[in-house]
């Protein structure tokens, strides 16, 4: 079956939504959206069997064949493993939407046709094989990001936060796709899976390094690494599913999969190993440690989301180590892979459910500032556990799936210790070093998230809403996500077989040829080890912390605002926007004629300049036909028509003399034989005419008193210019014929092949169709343009309201 | 004042309706001889455009009650269509078919894919005319 074709099922199914919306408004638009990820979710499924043993299908068609670009749906352990994330939380998002928002109030049209174009975008970045379609998938991302952010578009905050994040990831994909296309340089290929299979040729090639890191910068300013992470706390604006789905779930591990896909074409180089471990395990430790300073609840779960992706970030980063070890699949190097995939499933199914969370506590109590919030634990008892359950996951207790990928994080952490390249010898310790402080925090925010929303004084005073239990079908989504959390921990091997291998096999495949050849076995209890004391290490120092939080958390006030990286991008874009003003102004004086002066005077150096640079300039006199008595009348008033126009004190009569000069024109074209020309030129002539009378009519009287304008040379200069210019131009096209001219061509196939017999109009339709097609175009933006100006501007009472 | 249009009108009446086969036999022959969607376009603005000088604005709307922007939407949706048609023929975009058909009353008439693409030509140049003249008209 060509797959290929699923990916653009939900934004097929977009197309019905408005429609769905309008006409049905009693049913709730969501519950015919959920069909799309639910089928979706079915169908992938099904192929399950088959990546878990290793194998992969390709489906593909062509899209611009002369390009060689075309659209590849490419299964195999990974891009299946993401697209059942991306359909699974999917439904479970479409479902929670349904009750988080109101159907008579809310524009769901909107949201849906965005959330299914996001779905699209992301199915078809984790399954392109292709670059240029993953880059163009990649962007789609951005851009649907942007409209969700933005959904609430009436609040300042929510488009600021839409074009933050779209400056920043467009950015980042920009960066990208110039490393795509050094690869395919490279490579001379788009395909991922021709390029993983030249890896070894492309590290010695001069533009390795730099495409490395230009497709880094994609991955990190989309999976919100350090320094670029500041978009995604202000991407909170987005209503709460969102947030959950793109914001935790799905879009933000577009970076962790462009890192995962790429490792094997990349994992040789050390910059590579340096900068993703590196600013993965900062951006771990900076995210949790900062989540702490936040009083929203949505807040803390975004610098947290932030550092967890760090987390995942930099065990991709160590899965490099894999490369450089001899028979790397025995020794303790080979868990960073599996550590990374496994930790992206649970953190999908622990950060989904605490978002449901937030949305519900944001919906039922009408705040998210945990310091308005508290003693909700009686009032709201499935939500307290489920919040319970997804933060004791973050924190890395047992028994919940966190507690697993957090141990294996530790390994991964603890064995870079022991890799002496790229003078891991000397810094490694560093590693497992920031991994513990960084997991001591994200202890404490997440007990801080739980316990000082549901646990303590209940202060109903403070609160805009009587808080209540959520309804049961906002329930189930969360409930359902965090029931995963506990049947992970209890069943992890066989979320190994199934999802986890496969994938290790697409980000390792010089180690594993199979997904049975990987020798890993997830247990909760591994002996007294390493890892056992620095767990218990976090729970004993995190728990201290946690019980003495409000000695020090005002500590974090300390911290200079102006220093921080969010001021520095708001001056870069109050910078950018003010110089890009300042520059404007400087030439756009709002004068048509200086316009015309800007026009005519490049036109006339340009054109003058490359006349006498390139020789075109030439003369000849023997091939001219004598003028004739009609020509030489039709110019006479050609001329005095032109001269009219400008000493006319009238403006009829500047109008009418205008007239005459057109219909001049059209006499040449009937004396030279140019019928269509002819024809066209006298009803253009007459309706210009027409239009001209009308919109004189708008002007103001002529006053009385004519004021004579002074001559000014700088005019005189152009309009000299460019009369010159053009006759020198005239003059050398008809002096030299340097190519056979076109003519003769249309004069052989007119009949033939285009089946007509008038050429100027087979020009239009034909010939040069395109032509025609985009100037109608322009016809119909200009006609929209005079409405938009005309009758959609303010009326001038209002204006001059405002100005007062 | 009033002004003495009852020539202006009276000759409208009739020359309006000229024009307008005029603009017609031009659109369809433009193929073979001069003409062409464009020029009937046009054509067929002025004749509007000549009503609306003898009469006035109100008057025309009531006449020929068109909305031009729809106009306008359609005429670049069908030229769009005819260009995008040829990719469901597997030929490439913008490629025109043509053929000769015997036809009653016509007898042998070729008919031609360019004719529809130029009808779309004809209804821009028609619909952004009367719409810049009418919005200009119109507005106070």
């Amino acid at each position: 079956m060509s797959f290929v074709f699923l990916i653009f099922l939900p934004v097929l199914a977009a197309l019905f939504v408005p429609l769905l919306f309008k006409n049905l408004r009693q049913i709730h638009t969501g519950w015919f959206v959920l069909l799309v990820p639910v089928i979706l979710f079915i169908y992938y499924a099904t192929l399950l069997p088959t990546t878990a043993e290793g194998g992969q299908l390709v489906s593909s068609f062509q899209w611009i064949p002369s390009l060689d670009i075309a659209i590849v749906s490419y299964i195999d352990g990974l891009s299946l493993l993401f697209s059942l994330l991306i359909t699974g939380i999917g439904a479970l998002v479409v479902l929670y939407s349904i009750f988080y928002l109101d159907k008579s109030r809310e524009q769901l049209h909107n949201f849906y046709v965005y959330l299914m174009m996001f779905m699209t975008a992301m199915l078809g970045v984790v399954q392109s094989d292709h670059l240029i379609s993953l880059y163009l998938f990649w962007e789609l991302t951005s851009i649907s990001s942007f409209l969700l952010i933005g959904y609430w578009y009436t609040r300042d905050r929510s488009r600021f936060g839409a074009l933050k994040s779209m400056m920043i990831t467009v950015f980042g994909g920009l960066m990208m796709l110039g490393g795509f296309v050094l690869l395919s340089i490279m490579g001379n290929t788009y395909s991922i899976r021709e390029l993983i299979a030249q890896a070894p040729d492309l590290a010695s090639h001069s533009f390795f390094t730099w495409a490395l890191i230009l497709v880094l910068l994609g991955a990190f300013t989309k999976s919100a690494q350090f320094p670029f992470y500041i978009w995604l706390p202000d991407a909170m604006e987005a209503p709460t599913p969102v947030s959950a789905y793109l914001h935790s779930a799905t879009m933000v591990k577009a970076g962790l999969y462009l890192v995962a896909r790429f490792t094997p074409i990349f994992a040789v180089s050390g910059t590579w190993m340096w900068l993703v471990a590196g600013v993965g395990l900062f951006t771990m430790f900076w995210g949790s440690f900062f989540a702490l300073k936040q009083k929203d609840l949505k807040a803390i779960l975004a610098f947290s989301t932030v550092s967890q992706l760090g987390l995942i970030m930099s065990l991709l980063g160590a899965s490099a180590a894999g490369f450089h070890i001899e028979d790397a699949s025995h020794t303790v190097f080979k868990y960073a892979a599996f550590a990374a995939i496994f930790h992206l499933i649970n953190h999908a199914t622990f950060k989904g459910s605490l978002f449901m969370v937030a949305g519900i506590v944001d919906h039922e109590t009408g705040t998210r500032d945990i310091r308005k919030l508290g003693g909700l634990m009686s009032l709201m008892p499935i939500t307290f556990t489920i919040a319970m359950i997804g933060s004791f996951s973050m924190a890395g207790l047992p028994p919940f799936n966190g507690f697993l990928s957090k141990e294996m994080f530790l390994t991964a952490m603890i064995s870079l210790t022991e890799f002496d390249f790229f003078s891991m010898d000397v810094w490694g310790l560093l590693f497992p070093i920031l991994a513990w402080i960084g997991s001591v925090f994200t202890f404490i925010y997440s007990f801080f998230f739980v316990f000082h929303t549901f646990a303590g004084k209940h202060k109903p005073d403070l609160l805009p809403k009587k808080a209540h239990e959520a309804p049961i079908g906002m329930l189930v989504s969360p409930a359902f996500l965090a029931l995963l959390v506990l049947v992970i921990f209890f069943i992890p091997n066989q979320v190994g077989d199934w999802l986890i291998k496969p994938a290790v096999v697409a980000i390792q495949p010089f180690l594993y040829v199979a997904p049975a050849d990987v020798d890993i076995h997830v247990s909760a209890w591994h002996g007294v080890n390493p890892e056992f004391w620095m767990t218990l290490g976090i729970f004993l120092i995190g728990g201290l912390l946690f019980w003495t939080l409000r000695k020090w958390q005002r500590a974090y006030d300390r911290f200079p605002d102006n220093l921080t990286l969010n001021r520095l991008y708001d001056n870069f874009m109050y910078l950018s926007e003010g110089g890009a003003n300042r520059f404007s102004a400087l030439y756009m004086t709002g004068f048509i004629r200086s316009y015309l002066v800007y026009m005519f005077g490049f036109l006339v150096v340009i054109v003058l300049s490359t006349l006498f640079l390139t020789n075109a300039f030439v003369i000849r006199t023997d091939n001219l036909t004598p003028i004739g008595f009609y020509e030489l009348v039709v110019l006479l008033a050609l001329v005095a028509g032109t001269i009219t126009i400008l000493i006319a004190k009238s403006r009829l009569i500047a109008i009418i003399a205008l007239g005459a000069v057109g219909y001049s024109v059209a006499l040449f074209f009937v004396i030279f034989r140019a019928p269509d020309l002819a024809l066209t030129q006298l009803v253009i002539e007459t309706i210009s005419v027409a239009l001209f009378l009308l919109a004189f009519y708008h002007l103001p009287k002529n006053s009385k008193t004519v004021e004579r304008l002074g001559f000014k040379l700088g005019n005189a200069v152009i309009a000299l210019g460019v009369g010159v210019t053009m006759t020198l131009v005239a003059l050398s096209a008809h002096s030299q014929k340097v190519l056979p001219s076109i003519s003769e061509f249309y004069k052989e196939t007119v009949y033939s092949e285009a089946g007509g017999g008038n050429i100027v109009n087979v020009i239009l339709v034909d010939y040069r169709g395109f032509d025609t097609l985009f100037e109608i175009a322009v016809l119909g933006i200009a006609g929209i343009a005079i409405i938009t100006m005309i009758k959609l501007r303010l009326s001038r009472k209002v204006g001059q309201h405002e100005n007062k | 004042m009033r002004t003495n249009d009852v020539m202006l009108q009276t000759a409208t009446k009739v020359v309006t309706f000229i024009i307008l086969m005029f603009a017609v036999h031009i659109f369809f022959a433009g193929h073979y001889t001069p003409g062409g969607g464009f020029v009937g376009g046009l054509l067929t603005a002025s004749a509007i455009v000549l009503l609306m000088l003898a009469f006035d604005i109100e008057t025309v709307k009531k006449i020929i009650p068109f909305n031009y922007v729809m106009m306008t939407a359609i005429g670049l949706l069908l030229a769009l269509a005819t260009a995008g048609a040829s990719i469901f023929f597997n030929v490439p975009f913008f490629t025109h078919a043509y053929d000769y058909f015997h036809l009653p009353l016509f007898g042998k008439t070729s008919l031609h894919s360019a004719a529809l693409f130029d009808l779309g030509v004809y209804l821009v140049v028609v619909g952004v005319t009367m719409t810049i003249i009418q919005t200009i008209g119109e507005d106070e």
